[in-house]
C-alpha cells in the first residue's frame, strides 16, 4: 500500500514539471487539475491505510473544487463571463 | 479473501494507469495529445483506485463513499478537460504540426487552423 502511494506521488511530480514548465495557461491549468485528481486518489489511498474513514470526505470535496476552478479557467479562456 | 484479491487487482491496475498517463503528460508534443492522453488514463486510473478502496473496506462509511467519488470522477473530469480543449482552441492554441484534421474550426464555417500554420 504504501508503494502504491509513492508511486502515485511520483505521478504528482510528473504534473509538477508539466505544470512549471508549460508552454501555454491552458498546459498548467490541466496539470493542476489531474494533480488534484491525483490527490484525490492518494487521499482514498491514506485513509485505506491509517484506516482514517474521516480522509475520504477530504477526497471528494478536493474534487469538488479542482471542477469548479477548471471549468471557471474554460470559461474565461473562452472569452465569456462566468453566469452565461 | 476474493474480494481482497480483486481489490489488490484493481488497485495495481488503477495506479498503473494513472501513472501512465502522467507519463503521457510529459512527454506528448502538444496540448490536445497531453489533454486526451492525461484525462482518459487518469479517469479509469482514479475509479479503479476507488472500486479497489471499495473492494477492500467493504460495505462500510468508507467503501460507499468510495464510490460516491468515483462516480464524481467519473462524471466530472472529462467534462473539464472538454470545455478546458474547447476554450484553449478559441484561445488560440496552436495545433502540433503533424496534426492530419481539425473538424471544429471547419464545421464553425471558418478556415483551417492547420492550413494557415503551414
Amino acid at each position: 500500500m504504501t508503494i502504491l502511494i509513492v508511486l502515485l506521488s511520483l505521478g504528482a511530480f510528473f504534473c509538477l514539471y508539466r505544470a512549471l514548465k508549460g508552454p501555454s495557461i491552458p498546459d498548467r491549468a490541466i496539470a493542476v487539475d489531474i494533480m488534484s485528481v491525483l490527490f484525490t486518489s492518494i487521499t482514498a489511498l491514506m485513509a485505506l491505510r491509517y484506516k482514517l474513514a474521516y480522509l475520504i470526505d477530504l477526497s471528494i470535496a478536493l474534487a469538488i473544487i479542482s471542477f469548479v476552478g477548471t471549468l471557471a479557467l474554460a470559461k474565461y479562456l473562452e472569452g465569456r463571463s462566468l453566469d452565461d | 479473501m476474493i474480494s481482497s484479491v480483486l481489490g489488490w487487482i484493481s488497485l495495481c491496475i488503477g495506479v498503473g494507469f494513472t501513472l501512465l498517463g502522467c507519463l503521457g503528460l510529459v512527454r506528448f508534443p502538444d496540448l490536445y495529445n497531453r489533454m486526451q492522453a492525461a484525462t482518459k488514463c487518469v479517469t479509469l486510473g482514479t475509479c479503479g483506485i476507488m472500486l479497489g478502496v471499495f473492494l477492500l473496506s467493504g460495505w462500510g462509511a468508507l467503501g460507499v463513499k468510495a464510490l460516491l467519488c468515483a462516480l464524481f470522477v467519473l462524471i466530472t473530469v472529462p467534462v473539464a478537460a472538454h470545455a478546458l480543449a474547447r476554450g484553449s482552441l478559441i484561445f488560440g492554441v496552436k495545433l502540433w504540426k503533424g496534426t492530419v484534421k481539425d473538424q471544429f474550426t471547419t464545421d464553425k464555417g471558418g478556415p483551417s487552423i492547420i492550413e494557415e500554420q503551414k
